[in-house]
């Protein structure tokens, strides 16, 4: 055991788990806000001045008239949408590159794992990505943002590794009883690689519910929007009270609040989510670290 | 290792690669290229794709004519660019942003790190990580309404400002606090989810010794500095070898959020500068040039770094 009785180690100590303490109080307290501010009365709030401890009074109306807004509901199902189609393409298209090119007996596997890593390093650009989405006819269709994204290299990378890590004999003994690669993959790889698809799900799961750059180009029917997109007319443009339908005294008060339980609403998902992933991600991280 | 070789399974296949190679390994590995095809399939249309389609920067492209169909027109888009009032502007900004958040951005994570290695109490370690990681998972558009939120001049931060006797300002509308706002922001955000891999890094250091240090006489301060530190320097190194690779590939989604005219002298970066002469006043030829300038510009950087870290480190990228 250490030993830990010196006056400068205590010291040292203590110190340490000030400023660490510190350091989750600065973290944390963004979102504490929100979160106060969103279920605080909205005429206290707006009078409100400097730190908020607490809610002010206690309201919920902030939240009903976000679940009573058209464009946000709408923005939630084609997140989900996006969310959950996208996954699946994800997944499957991942999981075959990472396979075929994971095995051994495939002879070219490293001219082709040269030819889509260096997609990682060179790109096109925007605007001929712009138009190539364009041209492939996907613009204006939520499509746009399921199949462009389809295929993260960085993860397809991860996965790959994962899957070589698996033993071969596993893969021979199931080719012995006559199983074809694609019984392999379903039934042997993937099922063990729970931990490494666990991070996927979140990985390109987060990167769905969180994106809103590509919405923005490839979209122009508002009733398309997802939800970010939605959040980001809210939050950053100013236009919480014209677009949320709030255009009278009271309820432009209310926008105030509304804002905020936005923030939560969209939020609090991926909240929910990650600290069961964690133990994975943070694997996930490291792998994918490992590789560059 | 006992994997079957090719040779086992079909000994008719003649050991030297023919030029039908490639047809013999279709053959063997059918299932595995049906697999492949719409993997690389998707790499063709939306990855190749625009790199073919890239070649508009030497054209003047009009969608009518198609890509091929416009007339070439050189370097013109390039020159144009190159010697516009806001080539400087944006290189400038890039490299500016990217200085500050290397500066900055790098060494927290690394000191977050040192400082968890020290901690004694695992529930406290890990509660502080579990806190500090998730800022890292809330989306960009959230993270900046919370920014212009907060620095607005009658939001919390100025309040706290003027609680310690300062002034108000709106931190958005000022050039001047642009970069801070995003760097700090940045740190924020990305501190904890950071630490990951150097606190791995330091499971991996050779507990003996600590133990020589201790016998030396090393306090916790001493050990620190003289086992910690250089048992991550390999890490560190390689990282940040990386991170300057990236230098001129700064993302512009957080920019197009926070920035507004008032701010583009010293928020505009090239990125940002594509997107809005692209795809807001569709001068689709300019832009692709300067985003085209800016690929190759990053593609240079990461060879040469990569190379670097070869060199130094004796791990690269491939």
């Amino acid at each position: 055991m250490l030993n830990r009785t010196t006056f400068s180690e205590k010291s040292f100590d203590s110190i340490n788990v000030i400023f660490l303490t510190f350091l989750m109080i600065i973290t944390i307290y963004p979102i504490v806000y929100v979160a106060f501010a969103s279920i605080s009365d909205a005429g206290a709030l707006m009078g409100h001045k400097g730190i908020l401890w607490r809610p002010l009074g206690f309201s919920l109306d902030a939240y009903t008239n976000v679940f009573r807004n058209p464009m946000i509901l709408k923005g939630y199902g084609n997140t989900f949408f996006v969310v959950l189609v996208g996954l699946f393409f994800n997944i499957v298209l991942t999981a075959f590159g990472a396979y075929a090119l994971s095995r051994k007996s495939l002879a070219y596997r490293k001219p082709l794992l040269l030819f889509i890593v260096f997609t990682m390093f060179f790109s096109g650009g925007l605007i001929p990505l712009y138009l190539t989405v364009k041209g492939v006819g996907l613009v204006d269709s939520l499509w746009a943002l399921i199949i462009p994204q389809a295929i993260n290299t960085f993860n397809l990378i991860l996965m790959k590794t994962a899957f070589e890590a698996i033993p071969d004999a596993l893969e021979e003994s199931a080719k012995i009883d006559g199983a074809n690669d694609f019984v392999i993959l379903f039934r042997i790889i993937l099922p063990l690689s729970m931990p490494v698809i666990a991070v996927m799900l979140l990985y390109y799961g987060v990167s769905h519910w969180n994106s809103w750059f590509n919405a923005m180009i490839f979209l122009q029917d508002r009733s398309l929007y997802p939800l970010q997109l939605v959040l980001r007319e809210v939050l950053l443009q100013g236009e919480a009270s014209s677009n949320l339908g709030a255009s009278d005294g009271a309820s432009a008060m209310l926008s105030v609040t509304l804002k905020y339980a936005t923030i939560i609403v969209a939020t609090v998902p991926i909240l929910l989510v990650y600290p069961f992933l964690q133990k994975y991600f943070v694997k996930g991280a490291l792998i994918g670290a490992i590789k560059g | 290792m006992n994997t079957i070789s090719p040779e086992t399974v079909m000994p008719f296949i003649p050991k030297k690669r023919s030029r039908l190679g490639i047809l013999i390994d279709i053959r063997k590995n059918k299932l595995l290229y049906v697999m492949l095809c719409p993997v690389l399939l998707y790499y063709v249309i939306f990855h190749y794709g625009p790199m073919y389609g890239a070649i508009i920067a030497f054209k003047d492209f009009s969608p009518r004519l198609g890509i091929w169909g416009s007339d070439w027109v050189g370097f013109e888009h390039f020159q144009a660019f190159f010697t516009g009032p806001y080539f400087w502007r944006t290189i400038k900004n890039t490299i500016l942003i990217s200085f500050y958040q290397l500066l900055f951005g790098f060494p927290a994570p690394i000191v977050l790190a040192l400082l968890l290695n020290e901690v004694r109490h695992a529930l406290f370690k890990r509660t502080v990580q579990t806190i500090t990681y998730m800022p890292h998972f809330i989306s960009l558009v959230v993270i900046c309404g919370i920014i212009k939120d907060f620095t607005v001049s009658d939001g919390v931060m100025n309040d706290i400002i003027v609680f310690f006797g300062g002034e108000r300002t709106t931190f958005l509308l000022e050039p001047s606090f642009f970069r801070s706002v995003y760097v700090t922001s940045g740190v924020w955000q990305h501190i904890g989810w950071g630490t990951i891999i150097f606190l791995a890094a330091l499971t991996g250091i050779d507990q003996e010794q600590y133990e020589a240090a201790k016998i030396d006489g090393a306090g916790r301060w001493k050990q620190m500095t003289n086992v910690t530190l250089p048992g991550l320097m390999p890490t560190i190194i390689i990282l940040l070898i990386l991170e300057v690779g990236r230098m001129m590939n700064i993302g512009f989604e957080k920019i197009i959020l926070l920035y507004n005219p008032g701010t583009y002298e010293t928020a505009d970066v090239i990125s940002s500068y594509v997107y809005r002469v692209g795809l807001q006043d569709f001068n689709y030829s300019f832009s692709s040039a300067v985003g085209l300038f800016n690929s190759v510009i990053n593609f240079i950087l990461l060879i040469c770094s990569n190379w670097l870290s070869r060199k130094f480190n004796d791990t690269s990228l491939w």
